[in-house]
């Protein structure tokens, strides 16, 4: 049985001398290919990063240096300074603001966790009549912006005394980290079989002592993006820390740096730069020791949420 | 149609130091049915892998057709490939799958129709050509995946454990296509499988491989009758070959040569062992009779294969009298689990 | 018996349920839901910082907001900045996604330094486009007086549609490499033999893209454009840092324009009222999502 043939002459396979050509054309290609491939990341790092690395020299240029409309932005042309630096650290409230962000941060960490943990197990895990609705309203609590709230929170947080005060900030900032938190949390659950509590359950523990002894242990990686999304988010928000917070001694530093550190209409650009770097690097570091984990908790909460 | 033909062919892989495939030598006939079989990891998919032009070879060439394909890309090797998990585009109809390889070589569009209808005429899937992949059985898929193959009308077919996701009931039936699909076609096809039964009963030729080597090379009646060495002899046939090992030679027999005393004309070169049996286990078809077998070597384990007709009554626990024919034995050296030449024992 | 009975309690899915789900209920309850209805509320009175006495006026608030050109304005800038932020990102984002899931040399710096804008805290990254977008000392306009591109300097905040550029730059430049993160997911969640098959079936390159990974990731890539759409609409850093939704209000948004309104202005009525019209986008941006998310558990 033959099949029906193409018009033409295509027997099939490329004689000696076609297949030597094949065989460099293809070569060719593979290296444009590879070539391709590393002129795609030297541009796409450069546009990523160039703020940064820019920002790294300026940390360090004399006012001279960068005051100059014709100065070479990235070399050197004065020798670089530790002054604005010294300043940073020294003159102005940037410690304040480590302070305050890091007391924030851990602080809304914890309670994130005590909320989210026991919500996400609730509903990965028992079967609640309405614990599908409640995983959608969930999800569209999160969707409710701050640029839609802070209007309003900003009347019940004075309500609250905390105005203008870092608990303003503790207390606000779960309802956004909580909502996704959950939803992260219920996909780890789910993707552990419910064979381990059962076991657990049957040896002898409750509910509540066979799921902290079996699934939590399990869902470390989970866990471990609810505090690096977190942290992250403790760090960088800015709507709320600037609707509430007016006082320079409670800012933290998303906010206090772009507003204290200007007198007037003067930017001390170094400065500002050195708080930057010193900020950015090591929360990247962090995201990326994490990254595969929070990618993952990400990925399965949207499938299996 | 074309042979395949591999030459000193060997693949390392980072960070192992044995290679998975180990200077292999391996040549196909025209037209023939070639199986791959071994363990896991004894490098048969790696080896189809490379002749495919899927992974690059550290040494060696391989040939298709009598032409060298260093530097050759898959596309350009005119071959075919059937993947375990039959590797089915999930967002296409089974029509746009098996058409894809026509569109990628610029075919126009009448032609491409005719020849997607002539191929799944071939396989009997006519009717699910509009369907997409997750509405397909696991044979309807796999029949799909064939016509994608076939399409291409290539020289070679490569199959890569094809029938391994299918249940059992529905192998033996699927594995019944395949032959008559290749008969039909009579494409040189190179089918790699972990399953002894498949692999006996769909080649032409079995090479049996273990860690990266050929242990042999012949048709399923050779590698069953006359075993290369004990690898093969023990890997092929269910139960396997029963091993005694004497401190000259290692003797081998098969179940179904270890025989009732009486049961059997006895020739020349035959021995009587004492069969000292421990179980005996009712198969409907056979009788599986488990025990010790004594006055060949050492006290060995072995296994004999009675068919249902034989009557001859066998006590658990009790020792009989078996005989195998000399001309059932096999015999291999101690040390290198080669065949070794007949003995008289 | 009583006592038996309550030492199970716990163990009652019944009242385990509700009991565990308690926290974060009441947490999301209070503090979402009402400034929730409150910002609802408030939309429908005539509160001001000053005047905070609660007077029912119905939709006037809507209605002097609709009026407002600069709130019109608002509304365009936000559609247009998420519309063409979201492509440019979608695109970038695949490319930065496929150069991700290669191997070579020096991967580890090249993701830490391509991550670095998604994870610095966005104020403090927009600050350093302040400089660079800076109408005297621009580094950019620098290099390009340098390659001779350019004389003079660029009013990258000054100017209307270069405001609009560059605030579209600062958005496509943080969420890149987020897009990229969540799309690069997709692609190595593609089985290698979808691959290998195309390869052997005679797929180059381009081929390969178009007729099988793209389709084969889109779910993944609408989940990461649309949760990047809605970082993006409702984000108020960005423009607050960088043009203060100047040149007059040529860069204003709905969350700025809350902003000023609301909380600078001191108008917590009509502020509430423009933050409102965030919702319905939101919420027809929520079901696409889910939509998409239930074609990728379908796959």
């Amino acid at each position: 049985m033959s099949p029906p043939t193409a018009t033409g002459d295509e027997t099939g396979r490329p004689g000696a001398d076609n297949r030597r050509q094949l065989a460099g054309r293809y070569a060719r290609r593979r290296r444009w290919g590879r070539v391709g491939l590393y002129v795609a990341v030297v541009l796409l790092t450069l546009f990523a990063a160039f703020p940064f690395l820019w920002g790294a020299i300026t940390s360090f240029k004399a006012n001279q240096d960068l005051y100059s409309r014709d100065n070479n932005p990235f070399l050197f042309n004065f020798p670089p300074t530790l002054e604005h630096v010294r300043l940073l650290l020294h003159d102005t409230p940037f410690d304040t603001f480590v302070t305050n962000t890091l007391v924030v941060a851990v602080l809304v960490v914890l309670i994130t966790l005590a909320a989210s943990i026991p919500a996400a197990y609730s509903l990965a895990r028992l079967d609640l009549r309405w614990g599908g609705a409640m995983g959608i309203a969930i999800f569209f609590v999160y969707l409710i912006p701050p640029s839609l709230l802070f209007i309003s929170l900003s009347r019940v947080v004075s309500q609250l005394g905390l105005q203008d005060s870092r608990w303003a900030l503790v207390v606000v900032y779960p309802t956004i980290t909580i909502p996704v938190s959950v939803w992260l949390l219920i996909g780890f659950f789910k993707s552990i079989p419910r064979d381990m509590e059962e076991q657990a359950m049957v040896d002898g523990y409750g509910r509540v002592g066979a799921f902290v002894r079996t699934v939590l242990p399990l869902s470390f990686p989970g866990i471990v993006a609810v505090v690096v999304f977190t942290a992250t988010l403790s760090a960088s928000e800015f709507i709320y820390a600037l609707a509430f917070v007016s006082r320079t001694s409670q800012k933290t530093i998303a906010v206090g740096v772009p507003t204290e550190l200007v007198r007037g209409d003067v930017f001390f650009w170094q400065s500002l730069q050195a708080a930057t770097i010193l900020v950015a690097v090591p929360i990247a570091l962090v995201f990326n020791a994490f990254l595969k984990r929070f990618v993952a908790g990400f990925t399965m909460g949207a499938v299996k949420g | 149609m074309a042979t395949v033909e591999v030459k000193h062919l060997t693949k390392r892989f980072d960070g192992n130091a044995t290679p998975a495939v180990d200077d292999l030598d391996l040549a196909t006939g025209e037209g023939e049915y070639l199986v791959l079989l071994g363990p896991s990891g004894c490098g048969k998919t790696t080896l189809l892998r490379l002749i495919a032009g899927l992974e690059q070879p550290t040494e060696g060439e391989v040939f298709i057709g009598g032409e060298p394909m260093v530097g050759l890309p898959p596309r350009a090797r005119k071959i075919a490939m059937v993947f375990q998990s039959y590797a089915l585009y999930p967002h296409k109809t089974a029509r746009r799958n098996i058409e894809f390889p026509l569109r990628a070589a610029g075919m126009a569009s009448d032609e491409r129709a005719r020849k997607v209808e002539w191929a799944s005429e071939l396989l009997g899937i006519t009717r699910l050509l509009d369907r997409r992949p997750r509405h397909l059985s696991g044979g309807e898929r796999q029949r799909v995946a064939l016509a994608r193959a076939l399409v291409r009308e290539p020289d070679v077919f490569l199959l890569d454990e094809p029938l391994s996701n299918l249940d059992a009931k529905l192998r033996a039936t699927a594995r019944d296509d395949l032959k008559q699909f290749q008969d039909r076609v009579g494409t040189t096809t190179i089918y790699v499988t972990h399953d002894q039964v498949e692999a006996m009963g769909l080649g032409d030729r079995i090479a049996v491989m273990a860690e990266g080597r050929i242990r042999q090379l012949g048709t399923p009646f050779e590698v069953y009758d006359d075993p290369a060495d004990t690898f093969v002899a023990t890997f092929l046939g269910s139960p396997p070959m029963n091993m005694v090992a004497r401190n000259d030679v290692t003797v081998g027999f098969r179940p179904e040569s270890l025989l009732p005393k009486g049961v059997v004309e006895a020739d020349a070169d035959a021995v009587s062992v004492a069969f000292d049996v421990s179980r005996v286990e009712y198969l409907g078809a056979e009788r599986q009779v488990i025990g010790t077998v004594e006055g060949l070597g050492p006290p060995t384990r072995a296994i004999a294969l009675l068919p249902a007709n034989v009557a001859a009554p066998v006590p658990a626990g009790e020792t009989s009298d078996f005989v195998v024919r000399g001309a059932d034995l096999r015999f291999f050296d101690k040390a290198t689990g080669l065949r070794a030449s007949r003995m008289v024992l | 018996m009583t006592e038996g009975r309550r030492r199970y309690l716990l163990d009652r899915e019944g009242v385990l349920g509700p009991l565990l789900l308690a926290p974060a209920v009441v947490y999301i309850l209070a503090l979402v839901g009402i400034p929730f209805f409150l910002a609802v509320g408030y939309s429908l009175s005539d509160v001001t910082v000053g005047d905070p006495s609660f007077d029912y006026v119905g939709l006037r608030n809507f209605r002097a907001v609709l009026d407002d050109p600069v709130f019109l304005r608002a509304l365009r800038n936000s559609l247009f900045i998420t519309v063409v932020t979201m492509v440019l990102v979608l695109v970038l984002g695949k490319i930065l996604a496929l150069v991700l899931v290669q191997d070579f040399r020096g991967k580890w710096l090249v993701r830490f330094l391509v991550l670095l804008p998604w994870t610095t805290p966005v104020s403090l990254a927009t600050i350093a486009w302040l400089w660079l977008l800076d109408s005297l000392f621009s580094p950019i306009d620098w290099t390009l007086r340098w390659l001779g591109l350019l004389e003079g300097n660029l009013h990258w905040l000054g100017n209307d549609t270069l405001a609009m550029a560059s605030v579209i730059a600062v958005q496509v430049w943080r969420i890149v490499p987020l897009a990229a993160v969540i799309i690069s997911a997709g692609l190595i969640a593609i089985p290698p033999d979808i691959n290998d098959a195309a390869e052997v079936d005679g797929a180059g390159f381009w081929r390969k893209l178009f007729q099988v990974t793209i389709p084969l990731t889109a779910p993944v890539m609408a989940v990461a454009t649309l949760f990047g759409a809605i970082l993006v609409f409702t984000d108020l850093s960005v423009v607050y840092v960088l043009t203060r939704g100047g040149p007059v209000d040529a860069t204003q948004t709905l969350p700025t324009w809350a902003f000023f309104r609301g909380i600078q202005g001191g108008d917590l009525a009509q502020g509430a009222a423009v933050a409102l019209f965030l919702l319905p986008l939101l919420v027809a941006m929520a079901v696409l999502i889910l939509r998409a998310v239930r074609r990728m558990e379908t796959m």
